[in-house]
């Protein structure tokens, strides 16, 4: 076997990104289905195509991270693999242990990816862990159940084109006492693959689809007849009611005996020995003998009812059949990850919900649109150099070249503004995308916690700018652990006070102007305020006088600065104040505010509004010794011309009064070191401001507001703080864009430092939010 | 210049046996090796008319139609029942490989495999199908020898 280290320095560079960004879409895919099949078993349903999407997307993560030589994940894969198979071959029954560990491999797969590119460690013992659990899972194969298939008239060599999953649905569906129906339907090739998800779409409901056999008949190159192996419980003549179109006819497939409808196990005809080779283990203890030779291994699992006895003996065989082992039921039994009890929840608290994957998946027809907006553009151009010209041999006077020029200006503009528009909406993406991780999210901790909670999710077709979604998907996990942790009260105390006892979590999520709003609603037991305030008083962030004057908003935002939550407060509030902290300032990272809302008895609501985009924004251009700066105009509060007058110095620093108000001002020249040419008599003061921190930022000039692409620094000047990147600008002159927050948290001096806290009083109770969540579940 | 035929429902995996056929140690030696990619069978069906290939290799577990089907339904057809055919599967799906081989695939590589075995596999295929001298090569079975 190959020992996968392969693919580097071989021109595989490439491929190494395909197989992220690939093996990240494999996984988010293996959490939706994994989702689905939650839901399914909740309702007591198993859809065995759900179960067999899990097994190829595990098999293809097999198969890339060996060729990719990532070690431990095809490990992972492998067992998982295995512990699949045995699923999906119906020797082990899917329960919620079961699904446990495979959404324990889902958030194991996000991790060692990210390790995979070197950024992390390898969650090394981790993945021993689950090993070890799903070892227990798929331990030892009592074989799955043999069926007597040769009882209908089926093409001898269907079996040999038949992959061994599609075999063992086949006999599967038999046994169910399904009945097995040909669809022979032609296709044109091109257009074949939506043609034929409608006649999926069409057949699903009436079921299952064994496989596809393309007939090779007919002459035609542009088409293909495709003959399609159905069971159903269904008549002959309800599918034809269904099941209709020019090309499609629908036959029974006939039984070679005439028995009864249900399959007669336990008495095979003298067909059953005249099975063709291809049948393998079909005939109940032949396929065991013959096993043993060419088809190895595969053969003896199969048949492993029938035993080794070689020859004729079908009955025996066939007795053991008719009772088919239930498929062994896994206890729960987690492994030892999940025995060490507080430790799992470590799991899912140091756990990042970023995907690695940097690519966009963009639909063609978007594409499509700029491709027009392009040759519209290039129609502009060769407008313009007719023009140039027609201006060169003055057959045209200056006035009809500058009408025509205008017009051509307009057509530009607009095409312009039609790739601008249209290059945004290929960066958006649905954040469906972060919500599906996040319902995983809250099957994980609701197991974990003991507590049904039901996620109903609005609005998950919103979208927005890719970048946002990635950095949203951590902040609102945070969240939801909140909402579930401390929000949603336990069943018999949900119960006392009369609600339902499944908690409910509502996720919204709509778009509002140039914003998305996101709500992460629950109906727990809500944030008393009174106990805020008394918290808040006695860390002295607050003066008794001054929290009479607090609205609610004010009032909860107390619980967003760091280390808010001690033992001193009130218990029916301790740990709220995990990792929100951290939500905020990665929330305000966005642009994005975060608010709270809520009641005692009757639930919290946390509203979170982000811009759509973070790649254009809309900036104040200002000019500081004939250079350009661009301030975004998020951070911008007011600008106002200088009054030196108004200017004093306290603590050897200027603060101006605005109003009556002071406002510690910065001098930009002087900071970045500028020189000036000309002395200017006039400057302004650009009032900037983050959460409530506030500074005056001295410019010579105000330039003007304006659209602009920002585009990153590069790697030498990244380090340096107070610039969030640059931009050029029409005339090709580039401006440097502040980045407010980090030029705030520069000038102003650490003692002034109240950048992550709401509240003017806090100086003490700095610590780090994020190692306290840790150590407290740790 | 050779022309081969590369159905797989992984885009990486497409693109490392690309990276490997057009690399110097493979495609170098033919004078170039043009890589086509099908990402299903019926995208393998689409392709199929534009051969010849002189090699096509396929995957085995695909959704709709399997590499089997599209292994049967090559040897059928008219104009590549000769061609050469190697299955990347797997090595697990032994019963699926055996299939293949008896279907008339030519050989198989388990995934996964380096570029080296992808390399030297291919052009066994290659040589044996134009008659020349194979190099010798250790074939893997499925399930371990007889």
């Amino acid at each position: 076997m190959a020992e996968g280290s392969g693919g580097r320095g071989e021109g595989t560079d490439k491929a190494r990104d395909e197989f992220f960004s690939e093996a990240q879409e494999l996984v988010d895919g293996l959490g939706r289905d994994l989702l689905a099949l939650d839901q399914g078993l909740k309702k007591n349903q198993f859809d065995p195509e759900l179960i067999n999407d899990v097994f190829r997307g595990v098999h293809t993560l097999k198969g890339l991270s060996g060729l990719f030589g990532a070690t431990r994940m095809s490990g992972l894969s492998h067992q998982l693999e295995d512990a699949l198979d045995d699923l999906r071959l119906g020797r082990v029954e899917l329960t919620g242990a079961v699904l446990d560990l495979l959404f324990q491999a889902v958030s194991l797969y996000t991790r060692l990816l990210v390790a995979e590119k070197g950024e992390t460690g390898e969650p090394a013992q981790e993945v021993e862990e689950l090993l070890v659990a799903l070892g227990q899972v798929s331990g030892q194969k009592p074989g799955g159940p043999n069926t007597t298939v040769a009882q209908y008239d089926l093409d001898p060599g269907l079996f040999g084109v038949l992959t061994e999953y599609e075999e063992h649905r086949l006999r599967t569906t038999i046994q169910q006492g399904l009945n097995l129906y040909r669809i022979r339907v032609r296709f044109s090739l091109t257009t074949i693959d939506s043609a034929l998800d409608e006649l999926k779409a069409t057949v699903r409901p009436h079921g299952e689809i064994i496989t596809y056999l393309p007939t090779g008949a007919g002459a035609d190159p542009e088409t293909i007849e495709l003959e399609i192996l159905m069971a159903s419980a269904g008549a002959l003549a309800l599918l034809r009611t269904v099941i209709v179109g020019a090309n499609v006819t629908v036959e029974d497939v006939p039984r070679r005996t005439s028995a009864s409808n249900r399959p007669s196990l336990l008495a095979p005809s003298p067909a059953e020995a005249r099975v063709p080779e291809e049948f393998g283990g079909a005939g109940p203890a032949g396929g065991g003998a013959r096993g043993g030779g060419r088809d190895g291994h595969g053969g003896e699992q199969r048949s492993a009812g029938g035993g080794s006895g070689g020859g004729h003996g079908g009955h025996a065989g066939g007795g053991a059949e008719s009772e088919p082992s239930p498929p062994r039921s896994i206890a729960a039994r987690p492994g030892p990850a999940a025995a060490r009890g507080p430790a799992r929840g470590s799991t899912t608290a140091d756990l990042s919900l970023r995907s690695i994957s940097q690519t966009v998946r963009v639909d063609i027809r978007k594409l499509d649109r700029l491709m027009t907006v392009v040759g519209e553009l290039a129609i502009v151009k060769t407008a313009i150099a007719r023009l140039t010209e027609r201006a060169r041999g003055r057959t045209t006077g200056p006035r009809e070249i500058a009408i025509e020029l205008q017009r051509l200006n307009r057509a530009f503009e607009r095409g312009l503004a039609q790739m601008q528009g249209g290059i945004l909406e290929v960066r958006m993406v649905p954040l469906g995308q972060a919500f599906d991780k996040l319902a995983r999210i809250v099957r994980q901790i609701s197991r974990e916690h003991g507590k049904e909670v039901h996620l109903v999710v609005t609005g998950a077709e919103t979208e927005i700018d890719k970048l946002i979604v990635e950095e949203l998907s951590d902040p609102l996990m945070h969240m939801i652990r909140n909402a579930i942790d401390h929000g949603i009260e336990a069943r018999e105390d949900r119960l006392r006070v009369g609600k339902p006892p499944v908690g409910t979590i509502a996720l919204n999520a709509f778009q509002k102007g140039n914003h998305v709003v996101l709500e992460i609603e629950d109906d727990g037991a809500g944030m008393d305020s009174k106990a805020i305030i008394a918290a808040a008083i006695r860390r002295g962030m607050v003066s008794e006088e001054e929290s009479r004057g607090l609205t609610p908003r004010e009032t909860f935002a107390f619980v967003f600065v760091p280390g808010f939550t001690t033992k001193a407060v009130a218990t029916d509030l301790s740990g709220r104040g995990v990792g929100l902290d951290v939500v905020k300032t990665n929330i305000a990272k966005l642009g994005g505010v975060v608010d709270i809302a809520s009641e005692v008895g009757i639930g919290t609501k946390m509203t979170i509004t982000l811009p759509i985009t973070l790649a254009i924004i809309n900036v104040l251009l200002v000019e500081i010794c004939s250079r350009l700066f661009a301030v975004p105009l998020a951070n911008v509060d007011e600008a106002i011309a200088l009054d030196e007058s108004q200017v004093r110095s306290i603590e050897s620093r200027e603060v101006l009064s605005v109003r009556g108000v002071s406002l510690p001002i910065c001098r930009l020249e002087r900071l970045f070191s500028l020189s000036r040419e000309r002395r200017s008599n006039r400057a302004f003061v650009v009032i900037a401001q983050v959460a409530d921190r506030r500074l005056g930022l001295v410019v010579d000039e105000l330039v003007g507001q304006q659209d602009i692409v920002i585009k990153p620094l590069g790697k030498s000047l990244e380090t340096v703080r107070g610039f969030s990147g640059a931009t050029e600008l029409g005339d090709q002159r580039v401006a440097l864009i502040f980045d407010v927050a980090g030029l705030i948290e520069e000038v102003l001096s650490p003692g002034e430092n109240r950048f992550l806290s709401p509240s003017p009083q806090t100086q003490d109770g700095f610590y780090d939010g994020r190692r306290k969540a840790e150590s407290r579940v740790g | 210049m050779r022309r081969v035929l590369v159905v797989e429902d992984s885009v990486s995996a497409r693109a490392f046996v690309r990276a490997v056929l057009e690399g110097p140690e493979f495609a170098g030696a033919a004078g170039g090796c043009e890589v086509l990619e099908a990402q299903s069978g019926f995208d393998a069906m689409r392709l199929l008319p534009r051969g010849p290939y002189d090699l096509i290799i396929t995957d085995i577990n695909m959704a709709d139609i399997n590499g089997l089907e599209l292994i049967r339904f090559i040897r059928r057809s008219a104009h590549h029942g000769r061609t050469p055919l190697l299955i990347i599967s797997s090595l697990r799906a032994e019963v699926d490989i055996e299939r293949g081989l008896s279907l008339g695939a030519n050989g198989f590589l388990g995934k996964p495999f380096t570029p080296e075995q992808l390399r030297v596999e291919c052009e066994r295929l290659i040589q044996e199908a134009i008659g020349g001298e194979a190099p010798p090569t250790d074939r893997q079975r499925p399930g371990g020898g007889p």
